[in-house]
């Protein structure tokens, strides 16, 4: 493998997975702490109908119209499980559950009506990604880096992932305690006079936001994987709120990073003849991320047992 | 000229779904420490949520101090029930503390050390002050109460609204409880507490209000906490439950 077609072939989607999993990585831990790992999942699908209309109308996959019809998709989406829950009483779990696979269900017959899919947006691009498709054409070596002209020719999905990565860490740090604060005692937040409620849609919007931008790369599914698994994990080996936030960031990008590599390039590196589905190799580098720290913190409890 | 009562609570009605759970409650909360009692269901943990705006209410008024909570809400403390969170979380006793100062200070960036000094001299107030940097869920039951009481002190504020803050507590816990809430009267603060033992009312608070959704009686213990009032308190729960054991013979014998 040369350095042109790692460049090329390579680099970008490893940057995909990269970015994809801090952006979900750092919410995840809201989502997790909040018992709310579910509205990841809801949002990650019911984003779909505001990203199909948002192509429909304006007929090109750019990225910032998708984006605002996302995050109104996703917003709406939010409001619609509250008003359901509160009207019909039902659980949280039931609304979540009803709303985001009708929104999903609408998002694809949308597909279908608006002519969307002939061109491409289709069923296996929004579960799974794409990210093998990502490559830098221009890429001619490591000057290309350096060479604004070549640089242009990055995919699109990139710098969507790199802007709203950056508006999420912004936010997330700038909001750092009434976050906190949402996540431990939403009814005193409120009592203390926070705007609790326009805090918890505020999340919500970063999570559509960050669901929509990573969904693009790396699909819905593995949306769902980078929210939930690298958060889950971390609440299972440490008991600081600091480490879980920015711990989730950490391990999130090196669950992309980590997955994408081992998919394709480690492989091809030891010159072995097997190239996997990278959405797939990190999915499956997700759960077992979770289950290695469930079986690590029953091993410590268990010494702990032995040695008191 | 007179003094605006600490809470005044006027025509208040709060409903869930069909059920209401504060049915027109009138009630002016008097100064140093009032017990709000009832059975099981009364809505008394609902009054003192919807005072604060964390449920919505139907219909009422209500004024701390005179005015509306937006104005004076910096001057009013609320302790939680301890089971309404999650003591998992990942938060030292320190850090739980500290969010009462939230208000105060920026919200990014490191708790600014005299914050920091309040709300450890709040966890010293209730006998906590060996346990700042322990995580809460390794705590006992009573130790994350006198936290959360702690992090209401830590406000404060001229009143502290409190949703059981005995429930589920040791005898030592208690005792510590009773103390703070004393000395906090002693410095001419006001206390309401939600509170489930009927017993311990005489000795704990100076005044009383009697509720099942309505209000039954209020005032002074002396006055007030008779057994007549906590009969007809209580009773008014037993009495619904008869019309509906009444309805179910009759459904049953026509």
């Amino acid at each position: 493998m040369t350095i042109r077609d790692f460049l090329m072939l390579d680099l970008p989607p490893l940057l995909a997975a990269l970015m994809a999993g801090a952006t979900c990585g750092l919410l995840g831990s809201f989502l997790v702490l909040r018992r709310e790992s579910l509205v990841g999942d809801a949002l990650s699908h019911a984003v779909l109908p505001g990203i199909v209309l948002a192509f429909a109308i304006t007929g090109a996959r750019s990225g910032l119209p998708m984006l605002v019809g996302a995050m109104a998709a996703g917003l709406l989406a939010v409001v619609l499980i509250s008003v359901v829950q509160r009207a019909a009483r039902l659980d949280p779990g039931a609304a979540i559950g009803a709303i985001f696979t009708t929104f999903f269900a609408i998002g694809l017959v949308l597909m279908e009506t608006t002519g969307a899919r002939s061109v491409d947006l289709d069923l296996d691009c929004v579960l799974f990604g794409q990210l093998e498709t990502l490559v830098w054409a221009q890429a001619e070596g490591l000057h290309s880096l350096v060479d604004p002209v070549a640089l242009e020719g990055l995919p699109r999905q990139l710098g969507l992932l790199a802007g709203v990565g950056l508006v999420v860490a912004v936010v997330v740090a700038a909001l750092w305690r009434p976050l906190k604060l949402i996540c431990f005692d939403p009814g005193y937040a409120a009592a203390l006079g926070m705007p609790s409620r326009a805090l918890e849609f505020g999340l919500a919007l970063l999570v559509a936001a960050a669901a929509v931008a990573a969904f693009e790369s790396v699909g819905s599914i593995l949306v769902v994987a980078m929210l939930v698994c690298p958060a889950a994990a971390l609440r299972l080996m440490t008991d600081r709120y600091g480490a879980q936030v920015l711990g989730g960031a950490a391990l999130g990008a090196a669950l992309g990073g980590v997955g994408y590599a081992l998919a394709g390039p480690v492989p091809a590196a030891l010159g072995l003849d097997i190239s996997l589905n990278a959405a797939g190799v990190i999915g499956t580098l997700g759960g077992v991320m979770v289950a290695v720290a469930a079986l690590v913190r029953a091993g410590v409890r268990r010494a702990r047992v032995v040695t008191a | 000229m007179t003094i605006a009562p600490p809470l005044s609570v006027s025509h208040l009605t709060v409903a869930y779904g069909e059920r209401p759970a504060v049915w027109d409650v009138t009630w002016n909360a008097p100064t140093g420490l009032t017990a709000i009692v009832g059975p099981n269901g009364a809505g008394k943990s609902t009054l003192l949520k919807a005072t604060l705006g964390l449920v919505p209410a139907l219909s009422g008024e209500v004024r701390f101090f005179g005015r509306p909570l937006e104005e004076v809400r910096d001057r009013i403390g609320y302790l939680p029930q301890r089971a309404s969170v999650d003591w998992d979380f990942p938060a030292t006793a320190l850090d739980v503390v500290c969010m009462a100062r939230y208000p105060r200070m920026r919200w990014w960036g490191p708790v600014p050390r005299r914050h920091r000094d309040a709300a450890r001299a709040a966890l010293a107030q209730v006998g906590m002050e060996g346990f700042a940097e322990r995580q809460i869920g390794k705590l006992s039951g009573g130790q994350q109460q006198r936290v959360f009481l702690a992090r209401a002190l830590a406000q404060d504020a001229d009143l502290v609204l409190m949703d059981e803050p005995f429930a589920a507590v040791d005898a030592a816990t208690e005792q510590a409880i009773v103390t703070v809430l004393r000395d906090l009267v002693a410095k001419g603060r006001h206390v309401v507490a939600v509170h489930h033992d009927l017993g311990t009312v005489p000795d704990y608070f100076s005044s009383v209000l009697l509720i099942n959704a309505r209000v039954f009686a209020s005032g002074p213990v002396g006055e007030a906490f008779t057994n007549a009032n906590i009969g007809a308190t209580y009773g008014a729960r037993l009495a619904l439950l008869d019309q509906a054991n009444v309805r179910a013979a009759e459904a049953r014998a026509s």
